[in-house]
């Protein structure tokens, strides 16, 4: 009942998200600091988790696949798949639930305790849209681009690791990531992160905006924020690759 | 003027409003007395709209605000200015951009326009040489001044405060409660106040309604309050030794 309850209330805020903006010069200054903040500031860590991830899938790949009757360049294009079809995207998503969910929880939270979200009504302003509409665009905008840097990033650690180790010959490895390639694999992926970015940001703000109590009740619902945000994740990702790929 | 009539409030199954009405006269500074959890705050969102009420009627001069929708209502907020009990500055905006920020939302004037209006509003509070600082970087007594310049930035027709001298100290506190009297007699503001602090209602208390579990037990003036017979409003006023005092020598 209770789970009813929530998806009915989500609905309803993102009923009053969605709408049109208050002032659009202002919308537009807030989305770009939104996407710097959420997006820009995040680059960084998608950067190390990318390199670390592209390298241990092409040892562990290269390590199952060390037999004769198998060509080196199939770690290329195995390393080269699970990156673009899974890990740059999901893996992203679930470290960006993590960073930016909790996040934007805390702060929509803070604000909703402290009747800052108060003081924004009060004024006649529609405060879900003005606070939550710029955080769900900027992520749905900079979560495609964060997943492209990490495929690029990713299939490179591959390239470093498998060069350095030994394991894998460079001319090897980029004759792999260039083999049957499907450029949909790609379009893929973002669309699957964009998906991702909606769910973080609006799962977040959405725990955040109905926070009641004090500063111990925005730590729950920052949490909150990134467990269910995480399921959802791992739900949408099952259910778009069956929608896409099959 | 705001008339508020007959008005129920519950939460939970538990009601918070039993039928309360009042009249809140423009010029005036109206207090809502009563002890902490008996229903000041709840009054007081409920007028402001932050609260739908269960039944009854909110009226702003002869529109009833109660039953509008959030966009119909929106001409009338603009015209609300409200100071809040922790005083609910935006944490990320510079106090000159605090009290800009309804200017920016809502006027067209131009940034030097909006920077002297900023200015004259901070100075009006008495605050100089703070446009870049930020809330947590100023003392309770001025983040509730910066909040009464926002309050006044678009000119208001209504103040609200809620419990603004909460946490401060008696001095700061009588800066506080002189200011929203003055403001309230230049502009001719309607002002409704929170309090439960007996010395705002000693020094501005024109109006004044006593809340007392949900209900409106009693209305009059700072001189009334005095003299009034109601019990539970006596315990209410003469708890503190010193006000005890005065009720002797009254």
């Amino acid at each position: 009942m209770r789970f009813v309850f929530h998806i009915g209330r989500y609905f309803m805020f993102l009923n009053r998200v969605f709408k049109r903006p208050e002032k659009f010069k202002i919308f537009v200054k807030q989305f770009f600091k939104e996407a710097e903040k959420l997006g820009t500031n995040s680059v960084g860590i998608v950067v190390i988790i990318s390199v670390f991830m592209g390298a241990v899938i092409t040892l562990q790949t290269a390590y199952n696949l060390d037999m004769a009757f198998i060509p080196k360049y199939t770690i290329g294009l195995a390393a080269r798949e699970s990156v673009l079809l899974e890990f740059s995207s999901t893996i992203v998503g679930l470290i960006m639930a993590g960073k930016v969910g909790s996040n934007i929880a805390s702060e929509i939270g803070s604000m909703k305790v402290t009747e800052q979200i108060d003081a924004i009504e009060i004024m006649g302003i529609n405060s879900s849209s003005f606070l939550v509409l710029p955080k769900i665009l900027a992520l749905v905008f900079m979560m495609p681009l964060l997943t492209v840097i990490s495929m690029g990033i990713g299939i490179s650690g591959g390239w470093i690791a498998g060069f350095v180790s030994g394991e894998v010959p460079s001319t090897d490895y980029i004759y792999g990531i260039q083999y049957s390639f499907k450029p949909f694999y790609i379009v893929y992926s973002v669309i699957k992160s964009a998906v991702f970015g909606f769910l973080i940001s609006s799962i977040s703000s959405y725990q955040g905006y109905y926070v009641e109590g004090g500063s111990l009740e925005v730590g729950i619902a920052s949490t909150k924020a990134v467990v269910v945000s995480s399921v959802q994740i791992i739900l949408f990702n099952l259910l778009l690759t069956q929608l896409l790929l099959a | 003027m705001i008339e508020v009539r007959n008005v129920n409030k519950t939460f939970n199954k538990k009601q918070i409003l039993f039928d309360v009405s009042a009249k809140f006269e423009a010029g005036q500074t109206n207090l809502i007395i009563g002890q902490s959890g008996h229903g000041k705050t709840v009054l007081l969102k409920s007028i402001v709209g932050l609260h739908s009420i269960d039944s009854g009627e909110i009226i702003y001069g002869n529109k009833v605000f109660s039953g509008m929708s959030f966009t119909d209502q929106k001409e009338i907020r603009q015209q609300i200015g409200m100071l809040f009990q922790g005083s609910a500055l935006f944490d990320s905006l510079t106090v000159e951009e605090n009290v800009k920020f309804p200017l920016d939302m809502f006027s067209n004037k131009s940034t030097e326009e909006k920077l002297d209006r900023v200015n004259f509003c901070l100075n009006r509070v008495n605050l100089e040489n703070v446009n870049h600082l930020y809330p947590s970087e100023i003392s309770g007594g001025m983040q509730k001044r910066v909040a009464i310049a926002r309050a006044i930035a678009l000119n208001p027709k209504y103040l609200f405060c809620d419990e603004p001298n909460s946490g401060l100290d008696p001095k700061t506190s009588i800066v506080i409660d002189n200011l929203i009297y003055e403001i309230t007699k230049e502009y001719g503001i309607t002002t409704i106040m929170n309090t439960h602090d007996m010395n705002s209602v000693m020094a501005i208390g024109e109006k004044i309604i006593y809340i007392h579990s949900g209900r409106k037990l009693w209305e009059g003036n700072k001189e009334d309050i005095l003299v009034a017979k109601e019990k539970e409003l006596n315990d209410f006023v003469f708890a503190s030794e010193l006000f005890k005092r005065i009720k002797r020598n009254v």
